[in-house]
C-alpha cells in the first residue's frame, strides 16, 4: 500500500467546504508578531518564523503541499523545524509527509507532534487501511499530559489537549509571545462544529474547548484584538468571535438536552429544529456536515462526559 | 502682463477648488440629535420590543432567547462595544477629521470618533478594495465611500456580530451596511441600510442627525470587565424557547396586539394597520412621555 492511502483513510473526516484531493489558491495572511496564517478553502495553517526555524500548525491536505511550501518560502527560507498536528483529519495532516521533506535542510528532521490519541487513531487508521504509513506521516513526538511546552523563535508556545472536543486529540497552540491561539477544529466561525463521535468527539468537551480557549484569550480595548484566534477554517477572529460561538453552541446543547429530558427521540428533536435561529449563520442542507448531522450529535453526546 | 498672470493664476486656482467631482468636508465636532427613536436610543428599547425591524423568523427567535442577564454573567460581553452601524444610534458625540492627499488636496479618507465605546473607524476614498474573506472582523468593520453628488455614499464590510436593537436582537457577521451622508447647512444627516440575510428579510432602514457644535468635547468612555455575580464557569443566560415571560410586557403596556410588536417586513407598512383590527390606543400616555432626549426621559416611576 501507498503511503496516501492514510490520507484517503481518513478523508471522510474533512470540513465541508473542501474534498481532501482540493487543491486551492492560498492566502497569506499575517496575524500578529512571529505568527502568519496560510488560508485557503482547504483549511488553514498557521505558520510562525523566525531564526530558529519555521513552525507549522497542521499542514493542510496531502494535494496542495507543495504550494504550501511555496507560500510558506513567501515568508522565510529557514528550514522547517516542528510541525503540530491539531488532530487527525486528513485536510490537517494530509501534507505531513510532504512538507518533512520539502523542509528539511535543519541539523535535525523536521518533528511532527501532536497528542497521543492523535497519533493512535492515525496508526489505527493506517493499519485499517492497510497502509504502509512512514513514520514521518505521523506526528511521533506525542504528549499525553494536559499541556506540553517549549520555545522556539524567542516566544514560549504552549500546546493545550482539549479532551473529547472535535475528536479526543485536539490541541490548542498558544504562541505566547505573539499572542495568538490555533485552535483546529475546535473552532470554526462559519459552521456548525464537527463533533467526530467515532474519534472521540462531544459536545460538552466541545463547548469545554471552546471555554478553554476564552480563558487564553484576552482582548485589548473594548473586547477587540488583544489575543488573536486562527480557527481551523476560515477568517482571523479573536476572543469576541469565540465567544458567540461557545454561546451558541451551549445554547443549542441546552435545547437539545431539554427536548430530549422531555422523552422526543432523536427524530422528533431534528423535527423540532433546535438550531433553526442559528442555521444562517452556521448550517448547511448538504455536504459532508449538515445541521441535521450536527443536531444528531448534540443528542447523541449529549450525556458523554468529556 | 503681471495682470495677465494674476489672472491665470485665478482661474487655475477657481478651477481646482470647485472640482467637477465635488467633495463635501464633514470634518468638525457634531452633536447628536435624538428626536428619531428617541426612546430606543435613550432609555433604551423595551424588551420583546421589535416593532420596526424587519426580522426573520432566526432573528425573531434569536431575541426572544436572549437574557439581559447575559450582559452580566458573560464578562465578555460587559465591554462589548457597539458596532459601527449601531453607533450611530448610540450616545454619539461625533468627531470627524480628514486625511488629504498631499498632490491634489483632495480628501482620502474620513476618520470618525464617536462617544461611545471611543469607536473609532476610517473611510477610505482612495478607491482600494475591501479585504478578502480571511481578514478580520471587527466591531466598526471596513468602510469605503463615494460620491454621488455631495452625497457621500459609504460601505462597510467585515463586521462582527453586534445588535440592531439593545434588546437582543442580534446583527449577523454576515451584514453589511451602507451609510449616505448628507449635509444640511449645519446639520448632518446619515441614513444608513443595513443588509442582513440572516437576521432580517429585507433592508432595514434608519437614520440619524447631529449639528455642528465646535466646542463639543468627547469625554472617555471607560470600561473595565469583571467578575459581577457569582456564575458557573461558562453559563450562557438564555430562554429556552417558549419560555421567556417578558415578551408581551411591551405590547400590554402600549395596548398594542402582540403580533404587531413581533417585527417582520409586513408590520413595518402602512396597510399593517388594517390588520390590527380594532386596535384602540391608551387614552393617555402613560410611559416615557414627551421624552425627547436625555434630560427628560422619565420612566414610569420617575427614574431615568
Amino acid at each position: 500500500m501507498k503511503p496516501l492511502l492514510l490520507t484517503f483513510a481518513i478523508a471522510s473526516w474533512v470540513l465541508p467546504v473542501v474534498s481532501a484531493q482540493s487543491v486551492d489558491e492560498i492566502s497569506v495572511v499575517h496575524v500578529q508578531k512571529n505568527v502568519y496564517m496560510l488560508a485557503s478553502r482547504a483549511g488553514n495553517v498557521a505558520v510562525q518564523v523566525g531564526d530558529d526555524g519555521v513552525l507549522l500548525v497542521d499542514t493542510g491536505t496531502a494535494p496542495m503541499a507543495q504550494k504550501l511550501f511555496a507560500a510558506i518560502r513567501t515568508l522565510s527560507n529557514k528550514p522547517i523545524h516542528t510541525i503540530i498536528n491539531t488532530h487527525l483529519h486528513a485536510d490537517h495532516t494530509g501534507g505531513n509527509l510532504a512538507l518533512v521533506k520539502l523542509g528539511a535542510g535543519g541539523p535535525q528532521p523536521p518533528r511532527v507532534m501532536g497528542h497521543e490519541n492523535t497519533y493512535n487513531r492515525m496508526v489505527a487508521a493506517a493499519v485499517e487501511a492497510n497502509a504502509n504509513t512512514p513514520a514521518a506521516a505521523l506526528p511521533m513526538n506525542a504528549y499525553f499530559t494536559p499541556t506540553r511546552d517549549f520555545f522556539l523563535n524567542g516566544e514560549a508556545i504552549v500546546l493545550h489537549h482539549v479532551p473529547a472536543a472535535h475528536t479526543d486529540g485536539d490541541t490548542l497552540v498558544h504562541f505566547r509571545g505573539s499572542d495568538v491561539v490555533a485552535t483546529g477544529d475546535v473552532f470554526n466561525p462559519d459552521i456548525y462544529p464537527v463533533i467526530d463521535i467515532a474519534n472521540g468527539g462531544t459536545v460538552s468537551g466541545t463547548i469545554a474547548a471552546l471555554n478553554h480557549v476564552l480563558e487564553i484569550t484576552v482582548p485589548a480595548k473594548y473586547q477587540e484584538g488583544g489575543t488573536y484566534v486562527v480557527p481551523g477554517h476560515g477568517r482571523i477572529c479573536d476572543e469576541a468571535e469565540v465567544v458567540e460561538y461557545r454561546d451558541m453552541v451551549t445554547i443549542i446543547r441546552d435545547r437539545v438536552a431539554d427536548l430530549a429530558k422531555k422523552g422526543l427521540t432523536l427524530e422528533q428533536v431534528k423535527a423540532a429544529k433546535p438550531s433553526r435561529d442559528y442555521d444562517g449563520d452556521y448550517g448547511a442542507m448538504s455536504g459532508a456536515w449538515t445541521t441535521e448531522m450536527f443536531v444528531e450529535a448534540v443528542y447523541r453526546t449529549i450525556n458523554a462526559t468529556k | 502682463m503681471k495682470v495677465r498672470h494674476a489672472i491665470g493664476m485665478a482661474v487655475a486656482f477657481l478651477c481646482t477648488a470647485s472640482p467637477a467631482s465635488a467633495q463635501i468636508d464633514f470634518t468638525g465636532q457634531w452633536a447628536p440629535l435624538y428626536h428619531e427613536d428617541t426612546i430606543e436610543r435613550i432609555p433604551g428599547p423595551e424588551l420583546g420590543d421589535y416593532t420596526g425591524l424587519p426580522l426573520s423568523e432566526a432573528g425573531r427567535m434569536r431575541a426572544d432567547s436572549w437574557d439581559a442577564d447575559r450582559i452580566s454573567v458573560v464578562q465578555e460581553y460587559q465591554c462589548r462595544p457597539h458596532s459601527a452601524d449601531y453607533s450611530l444610534r448610540g450616545l454619539a458625540p461625533l468627531r470627524i477629521w480628514a486625511d488629504y492627499d498631499p498632490a491634489t488636496q483632495r480628501i482620502i479618507a474620513f476618520h470618525t470618533h464617536i462617544g461611545a465605546y471611543e469607536n473609532q473607524r476610517t473611510i477610505y476614498l482612495d478607491g482600494r478594495p475591501h479585504p478578502n474573506a480571511y481578514a478580520p472582523h471587527t466591531f466598526q468593520g471596513f468602510s469605503t465611500g463615494v460620491w454621488e453628488g455631495n452625497m457621500l455614499t459609504v460601505t462597510t464590510t467585515h463586521l462582527k456580530e453586534n445588535y440592531l436593537r439593545r434588546n437582543g436582537v442580534p446583527r449577523s457577521s454576515k451584514a453589511t451596511f451602507a451609510e449616505h451622508w448628507v449635509l444640511h447647512g449645519n446639520y448632518l444627516t446619515i441614513t444608513h441600510v443595513v443588509y442582513d440575510p440572516v437576521i432580517l428579510t429585507e433592508p432595514l432602514v434608519r437614520s440619524e442627525s447631529w449639528f455642528l457644535d465646535p466646542g463639543q468635547r468627547a469625554g472617555l468612555f471607560p470600561c473595565e470587565y469583571l467578575p459581577e455575580v457569582p456564575a458557573e464557569a461558562g453559563a450562557v443566560p438564555h430562554y429556552l424557547p417558549g419560555t421567556n415571560p417578558w415578551l408581551k410586557e411591551f405590547a400590554g403596556w402600549y395596548a398594542l396586539p402582540f403580533e404587531a410588536v413581533r417585527g417582520g417586513a409586513d408590520t413595518l407598512y402602512p396597510e399593517y394597520r388594517a390588520k390590527m383590527g380594532a386596535y384602540k390606543p391608551k387614552d393617555k400616555c402613560e410611559r416615557f412621555c414627551n421624552c425627547t432626549g436625555f434630560g427628560d426621559c422619565l420612566s414610569p416611576t420617575g427614574g431615568r
